[in-house]
């Protein structure tokens, strides 16, 4: 709990900061852990009921360990009139997943977001920062074989070393 | 400061930088270096150009050279042709359509020739993260005078006399919203920037923060001096990191300069302003809501009155505008409210920022002049509807928004025309949308948006858009019943009535206005089950026409195995396994998929 703890010494256990302390934890942990909002619960003072109820509002936090990948696929009304919904439906089915969602190998994780400002790319896919502009099923089809090839790679290198 | 022969500016705004930008800047300075002119040419990266469907852009000053397009492997090129041997290059300029000359500088393009730039003049100009242009370019003195030549009340009166409204879509008079939150009796005060720019298909805000944070920033300490405010707040979206950078740095390098903090240009003004991200939360674009997540709570809004210059921020009269509302204010105090009153209509006065995005061929960002018709905007600046579909709509305002048709494209853009034709100024997005596309289904998205965005908080919000979504989905999925259009009119009407804050309220606008619009396209759904835009899954298949050749590209890119056919026979669809995916319609080479109705 270091790193919580370092956290709530940045802000000065100031509880009017917690969406804030929250922000910086889930980018230490890649999510919210129970242990952490426990302990930012107890050390903050503040009821852990509206700490959860801060956690669940707002869509930027998760309660669940997330991905190696992380997909997101813009939903802004260029990229629906674009053609986003197919190219999220694709996405779906080729990771077994609905948008929100972590693949059981914990590899992927999908969301949508409701725009990202970048309309004149429609539809957009971003997969770990990486823009992919003017996305169609097919092209998504094919960035996912290349990201998938590289985890069965790595997958196999590592049992290879051990 | 050290003279160059040349400027190249690289726009290094979202589209931009999403498309490689980054990558250009490096190899041209990697090429310059290489041709040994760096002592001649300097390399500037600027906010938003705002062409952003033809990003990455370089301009090369003097002479005003727009380059398109770029890339990486266009650069030594470059280099060599135009910055080494004077010669612009042809090639990486813009063609305005297919036979035509290509047009050499930025203003003589249409989508730059028809703007009249305010807000954005800064735009790709100047390198947002150094504060020294941006007052090169007389930049902070609207704080100057108004620190040392003005009286609050004279502040207040010079923003009231220019006839400044709100750009986040209500259209509140500013001056007045800040001689309301002066009068309010208490010690003291607060000033926010709404910077949660939550409308999708609209990217104003973040292109001005990221173009142009001081403008934001020399705003917000004005106004902060008119009011009598002791911080001010910036409250940024979450999915906008780069704006926040920049708004950071802008902040730190204000504030060495003795612009912000304590005892602003020795006049013994304090103002600081903190930067607050959002989490991702669309509902705290309402003021009373985002107001209470800068408070650090769940963000969700309250009834007014009282209103925030009233009751804000931990109960303190609170002023709070929008980020392009912020950045006119500097311009107004410096160049007069007289001249900012004779841009624009009579009653919507200086220029309005849009995002000009959907089936249109120049996506990008554009600022006009109050006044203007939708025409100029979509065909002139826009340059029309791409693909060569035809024009069916504009949707203005996001989800609190409406759309306005063919016979509206003569209307004028101010706050009275628009709202009169049944759509809003909004805060600026502006989708386009053709023939291809299905007005139900655009009414629908706007309603499954807010149906998942609502709080919660009031009934008619919560399961009222609810209900609604539920009867639209049944008409796209072709269950709808005929009375569907009857409850569904009703329920609109109580949801817009009946509801806590502006973001039910004005939730079923797109549905209502496409309904006063396109009636006609619901019942075609609703009896006929059919959807005439092609768009809507269970109301239309593909099948493969005659004009297949066999080459079997269909069969093997298709992600269902929905497809059967050999080399040189014509294929066929087996519609049971087909999910509409569409993309044998974008991989045939011959053009021989269509959509057609059910039978």
């Amino acid at each position: 709990m270091e790193k919580v703890e370092k956290i709530l010494c940045d802000y000065v256990y100031d509880e009017s900061k917690i969406i804030q302390i929250l922000e910086e934890a889930q980018n230490e942990y890649n999510y919210l852990p129970k242990e952490v909002l426990e302990y930012i619960s107890q050390n903050l003072n503040t009821p852990l009921s509206k700490i959860y109820s801060i956690a669940t509002f707002y869509n930027a936090f998760s309660l669940n360990p997330q991905g190696e990948h992380f997909i997101t696929v813009c939903m802004g009304t260029a990229c629906h009139v674009r053609g986003a919904p197919m190219v999220l439906e694709r996405i779906e089915e080729r990771l077994g997943i609905k948008a929100g969602m972590t693949t059981e190998d914990q590899m992927f994780t999908l969301k949508t977001v409701n725009c990202l400002g970048a309309c004149a790319l429609a539809p957009i896919v971003v997969i770990d920062g990486e823009y992919y502009g003017k996305a169609t099923p097919q092209k998504i089809g094919k960035i996912l074989d290349k990201y998938q090839q590289k985890e069965t790679t790595n997958t196999k290198q590592k049992e290879q070393v051990k | 400061m050290k003279e160059y022969r040349l400027h190249t500016l690289i726009c290094a705004g979202t589209g931009c930088v999403a498309c490689g930008a980054l990558d250009v800047k490096e190899e041209l300075e990697k090429e310059i270096v290489k041709q040994g002119l760096e002592d001649e040419v300097k390399v500037v990266t600027t906010g938003c150009q705002g062409f952003c469907e033809r990003g990455p852009i370089v301009i090369v000053q003097p002479g005003d050279i727009f380059y398109q397009r770029v890339s990486k492997e266009d650069i030594p090129h470059l280099v060599e042709e135009h910055l080494l041997k004077g010669r612009p290059v042809k090639s990486l300029m813009y063609v305005p359509g297919p036979e035509k000359p290509p047009i050499p500088t930025m203003m003589d393009i249409g989508f730059f020739k028809h703007q009249r730039l305010l807000v954005l003049k800064n735009r790709g100009r100047l390198d947002p993260e150094n504060i020294e242009e941006y007052i090169g370019f007389d930049g902070y003195r609207g704080l100057e005078k108004a620190l040392a030549e003005m009286t609050p009340e004279e502040i207040i009166k010079e923003i009231k006399d220019s006839g400044l409204r709100g750009r986040g879509g209500a259209g509140f008079p500013t001056g007045l919203k800040w001689e309301l939150c002066r009068k309010s009796p208490d010690e003291i005060k607060y000033i926010v920037c709404n910077g949660d720019e939550g409308d999708p298909g609209a990217f104003m805000d973040r292109s001005i923060l990221e173009a142009d944070p001081h403008a934001v920033i020399e705003g917000m300490i004005i106004g902060g001096k008119a009011i009598g405010a002791h911080k001010g707040f910036i409250y940024v979206r979450n999915e906008y990191p780069l704006a926040v950078k920049r708004l950071k740095i802008a902040l730190s390098q204000a504030e060495e300069y003795g612009l912000l903090g304590k005892d602003i240009l020795g006049t013994g003004f304090d103002f600081p302003i903190e930067v607050i991200q959002g989490a991702g939360a669309f509902v705290c674009g309402e003021e009373t809501a985002l107001l209470k997540s800068v408070e650090g709570k769940v963000g969700r809004p309250r009834p007014r009155p009282p209103y925030p210059t009233e009751k804000g921020l931990w109960g303190k009269p609170t002023n709070i505008n929008n980020v392009e509302t912020w950045a006119n204010v500097p311009a107004i105090i410096l160049r007069s409210a007289e001249w900012f009153s004779s841009i624009g209509t009579e009653k919507s006065k200086g220029t309005k920022i849009f995002s000009l995005v959907g089936k249109i061929n120049n996506t990008g960002l554009v600022e006009v002049p109050m006044g203007i018709t939708l025409r100029e905007i979509v065909f002139d600046i826009g340059g029309g509807i791409a693909d060569d579909e035809e024009f069916k709509g504009v949707q203005l305002g996001g989800p609190s928004g409406g759309i306005l048709t063919e016979e509206h494209l003569d209307t004028s853009v101010d706050y009275e025309s628009l709202t009169e034709a049944g759509a809003i100024m909004g805060s600026g997005g502006m989708v386009v949308l053709s023939e291809n596309d299905c007005m139900v289904d655009t009414a629908r998205y706007f309603l499954n948006f807010i149906q998942e965005e609502s709080c919660g908080k009031c009934t008619p919000c919560r399961v009222g858009s609810k209900r609604m979504l539920e009867i639209l989905d049944r008409i796209v999925e072709g269950r709808a019943e005929e009375d569907d259009l009857k409850k569904l009119k009703i329920l609109a009407e109580k949801v817009k009535k009946y509801s806590l804050c502006g973001l039910g309220q004005t939730a079923p606008n797109p549905v209502l206005t496409t309904l006063r619009y396109f009636e006609d396209e619901y019942k075609a759904h609703i009896e006929e089950k059919r959807c005439p835009a092609k768009v809507c899954k269970n109301l239309f298949k593909y099948v493969i026409t005659d004009r297949c050749t066999g080459c079997t590209f269909c069969v093997r890119n298709c992600p269902t195995d929905a497809i059967e056919g050999e080399v040189g026979n014509k294929h066929k669809i087996i519609q049971e396994d087909c999910t509409k995916c569409g993309t044998c319609l974008e991989v045939c080479p011959v053009d021989a998929v269509e959509a057609v109705d059910n039978e």
